[in-house]
């Protein structure tokens, strides 16, 4: 009950956004809600699965490339591109995911990286394509689209109904027989539960959001540069996750909008960002073990 | 092209150079991973800040001394060493028992800390150190002529080479890592200071990267940044070669190498490809690495 | 009930078990006993799917089950509890039921009913059998050894198996958690009508318990019967007398 009144009042904030803060504020919030949606379906991995992704740059850049690509060069119509765009994200991390699931801990990471950045690479020299080094600009919004507040809310409808869906999701059945492989994979088998086949669901799941995230980005940004995919776009998202903290649901939606909206106040006052981020990543990491969001909440009673 | 011996020879040898340089820092990576089981992000951190701290050292203050680069290459292993020390001793050692992605982001900030501190220090402008003067020039090979300082980075990576594995192999300390490796638990048991094994790994690591950094600094150019290309090609040789493999790391390093270097010449269109690609076909057929051993789950 | 034939299993050349014969009819409880090192564990990793056997077949109630992967065996109807304690941790007791028991109804790929809601009468039901009704919502984690033991009983039971097999039940417990496990598993057994196969070195709980024994030495079994027959028999008292005993 409580967790739907403050959805409620984060939706009734996000949707009063554009008549308090002007064009400025609905670039930044529609980055927000968009890296929100990122974190959020990363987290359904880390979080939930017990799952470290490096390589989560790739659905959100294949996406984000994928419609930039149907919307300019073939044309398509926004309601077909946007899911064929979601829908090759969803490919990619069937085809990925079917891989690495057979791999656990670091090498899963691993390769994780390895396709993440098989990925960039391809981005990288596919210039003609994608625009490889320079980036594919001019995408082609369509009209209505066009207005800076009516793309804000639509990004804010699409990402709280995905937000919505990842919430059902991590709290049914399968959620609770996710976070049983994440601890203990060995007795989860011995359950009767196949772990090999829940991960590579979770996978493609996280990989369809992230790919829906990507999509909106093309969006917001009409272009896609090839940095979307390099491996630092994961560790931001990683990041992010772990900020916020990785144990709750809402804890990586925290963290995203806490990392952005430091870093855009941040970068004003000084050049120095990476050194603050620094700072505050020690700081969580060893007073904040359950991140940011452990502020608000009470330690589950062990006694 | 091939058939062209000169030219064969040139596309090797740069290619042996740049694995050399290579196997220096991943070496340091591999015995961290293999021993700590922490996945070091700031190890490209870490040969960065060595090749600036050498800058520093030959170019500023030693500026025309003889030897200034050797002078330089000590120091930054002794800074990257130190710093390494006091970073495991108060902070890393209290994350051993989390999880790994808690490691993964200490390895994250660090990154970050040390970048910026270049930046602070020595600005954004790439900087270069200058070839000792006994190195200057290319040596006639017969087949072709080629810089004597690359010959000698080829040369001295063997020498590490071998010296690392007779550090691992021979002596006690190199005893105790190994066995720190597979079973912590039952050194801990013996007696063993195990915290004291793992700051000594993670200390010589960083003073190996630091010090491939300080070398790699006469051979190519210094920028803040130049990290984050390092740490992945850094994942890829260790991951190929196999985890706290050292003849890993060094096959891995050559093999990539000579792949970048062929590559970028004959394939260029597919070389970053091909690369991946690699790495994804070990992880498939044998994730514990060419010359890894296989972990009992 | 559970049957195993010929069963080896070589490692590099080594053979760590061989010539494994075993049956484990219905109600029995069964135990397996040997010294250190005679491939008891092995021999449980390899019926239950962890290890894939060089030679030999096992079949469960007449199906083939030789190799099976460990999640397959659990919906055909065997439960296995391990040696050291294997709970989910971070979760409360009554959550670790609550996952057993969503896995056994097959709940596994229902996306949308909150797990929460299912099987909440189940798992305090399960709970109380074996003794942590008052426990459910402590993390796993926090819970004394023996009641996490109690904790992986339950789990084992969640999936109703027909047959259970038990490594190593009463190890790094007290004479009176001993107790208490002898008489829960006892109990259980017969409310359920389990069949048990169970690994142990103490020898009290063996004899308390066991109705069928076999002796494995090095691999091989080298007696088979009832308490009394093995007891009796000259090649176990050898072994056991003879210095190769390391309890």
């Amino acid at each position: 009950m409580r967790v739907l009144l403050l959805a409620i009042a984060a939706l009734a904030g996000f949707a009063a956004l554009p008549f308090l803060f002007g064009d400025y504020g609905i670039f930044l919030g529609a980055e927000i809600l968009i890296f929100i949606l990122f974190a959020l379906a990363f987290n359904l991995m880390l979080g939930h699965g017990g799952l470290v992704s490096f390589g989560h740059a790739a659905y959100f850049a294949i996406a984000a490339y994928a419609l930039a690509i149907l919307l300019t060069t073939y044309n398509w119509p926004l309601g077909l591109a946007f899911p064929g765009a979601v829908l090759m994200s969803t490919v990619a991390a069937v085809i990925i995911g079917y891989f690495c699931v057979r791999l656990t801990a670091i090498y899963f990471a691993m390769l994780t990286l390895a396709f993440s950045q098989l990925v960039w690479a391809i981005a990288f020299k596919w210039s003609d394509v994608t625009g490889g080094d320079e980036g594919f600009v001019g995408v082609a919004i369509p009209d209505w689209l066009t207005q800076p507040v009516s793309f804000y809310y639509v990004t804010l409808v699409v990402v709280a109904i995905c937000s919505a869906m990842l919430w059902v999701i991590v709290h049914s059945a399968f959620g609770h027989t996710l976070r049983a492989t994440r601890e203990n994979p060995q007795r989860a088998e011995f359950l009767g539960i196949p772990v090999r086949k829940v991960r590579l669901v979770t996978f493609i799941l996280s990989g369809t959001f992230t790919g829906v995230a990507g999509a909106l980005f093309t969006l917001l940004n009409r272009a896609v540069f090839v940095e979307f995919a390099w491996w630092t776009k994961s560790a931001e998202v990683l990041i992010m996750s772990i900020l916020g903290g990785v144990g709750s649901f809402f804890g990586p939606a925290l963290g995203a909008a806490a990392l952005i909206l430091l870093d855009r106040q941040i970068t004003e006052i000084t050049e120095y960002w990476p050194t603050v981020l620094g700072i505050i990543l020690l700081i969580v990491l060893f007073f904040l073990p359950d991140g940011l969001i452990g502020l608000f909440k009470k330690r589950k009673p062990d006694a | 092209m091939l058939s062209n011996p000169m030219f064969l020879a040139m596309t090797v040898l740069n290619g042996l150079s740049m694995a050399m340089v290579l196997f220096i820092i991943a070496a340091g990576l591999t015995l961290i991973l293999g021993v700590l089981r922490i996945i070091n992000f700031a190890h490209g951190a870490f040969f960065m800040l060595g090749g600036y701290v050498a800058w520093q050292v030959a170019e500023v203050w030693l500026d025309g001394v003889p030897g200034a680069l050797w002078i330089g290459a000590v120091v930054s292993a002794l800074v990257l060493g130190v710093l390494a020390l006091v970073v495991e001793r108060t902070m890393l050692k209290h994350l051993y028992g989390r999880e790994e992605h808690y490691q993964l982001l200490f390895t994250f900030a660090l990154v970050l800390l040390i970048n910026d501190a270049v930046k602070v220090i020595w600005g954004t402008d790439i900087l270069t150190i200058s070839h000792p003067d006994s190195l200057r020039g290319a040596a006639d090979l017969g087949v072709t002529f080629y810089p004597k300082y690359r010959l000698f980075l080829c040369a001295f990576g063997v020498v590490v080479a071998v010296g690392l594995w007779l550090l691992v192999e021979k002596t006690r300390w190199g005893r105790l890592t190994r066995a720190a490796r597979m079973d912590r638990e039952m050194l801990s048991a013996l007696g063993v200071h195990v915290p004291t094994v793992y700051a000594s790994v993670f200390v010589l690591g960083a003073g190996l990267a630091g010090m491939g950094g300080a070398l790699a600094a006469a051979d190519r150019s210094l920028f803040p940044g130049m990290d984050a290309e390092i740490i992945v090609q850094c994942f890829i040789i260790v991951i190929i070669g196999g985890l706290g493999s050292l003849w890993g790391a060094f096959l891995g390093a050559i093999m990539l190498g000579l792949l970048t270097s062929f590559g970028t010449i004959f394939f260029p269109q597919f070389e970053l490809v091909l690369v991946y690609l690699l790495m994804i076909g070990i992880l498939l057929v044998r994730p514990w690495g060419l010359l890894g051993r296989e972990e009992a789950t | 009930m559970l049957e195993v034939k010929n069963l080896g299993k070589n490692f590099d050349g080594f053979w760590a078990l061989s010539d494994v014969n075993l049956s484990v009819g219905q109600g029995e409880r069964h135990a397996v006993i040997g010294p250190n090192g005679a491939g008891k564990s092995t021999l449980f990793n390899a019926i239950t799917g962890y290890l894939k056997p060089t030679t030999g077949t096992v079949t469960l109630d007449g199906r083939d089950i030789t190799g099976a992967a460990p999640d397959r065996l659990v919906r055909d109807g065997m439960g296995r509890s391990f040696q050291r304690v294997n709970v989910f941790p971070d979760l409360t007791a009554f959550e670790n039921v609550q996952s057993a028991l969503l896995a056994h109804h097959r709940r596994l790929w229902d996306f949308f009913t909150p797990g929460d809601s299912l099987y909440r009468d189940e798992a305090q039901a399960l709970l109380a059998q074996v003794g942590l009704a008052e426990d459910a919502q402590r993390v796993a984690g926090t819970l004394a050894y023996g009641k996490q033991k109690q904790l992986e009983l339950a789990l084992s039971l969640a999936s109703e198996p027909k047959v259970l097999l038990l490594d190593e039940p009463t190890a790094g417990m007290s004479p009176q958690e001993t107790m208490d496990i002898l008489a829960l598993i006892k109990d259980l057994q017969e409310e359920r009508g389990l069949t048990l196969l169970f690994t142990e070195h103490d020898m009290e709980f063996v004899f308390a318990i066991a109705t069928q024994m076999t002796v494995l030495v090095q691999g091989t079994p080298i007696a088979h019967g009832t308490p009394e027959e093995v007891r009796a028999s000259e090649e176990v008292q050898r072994v056991y007398l003879g210095g190769e005993h390391a309890a």
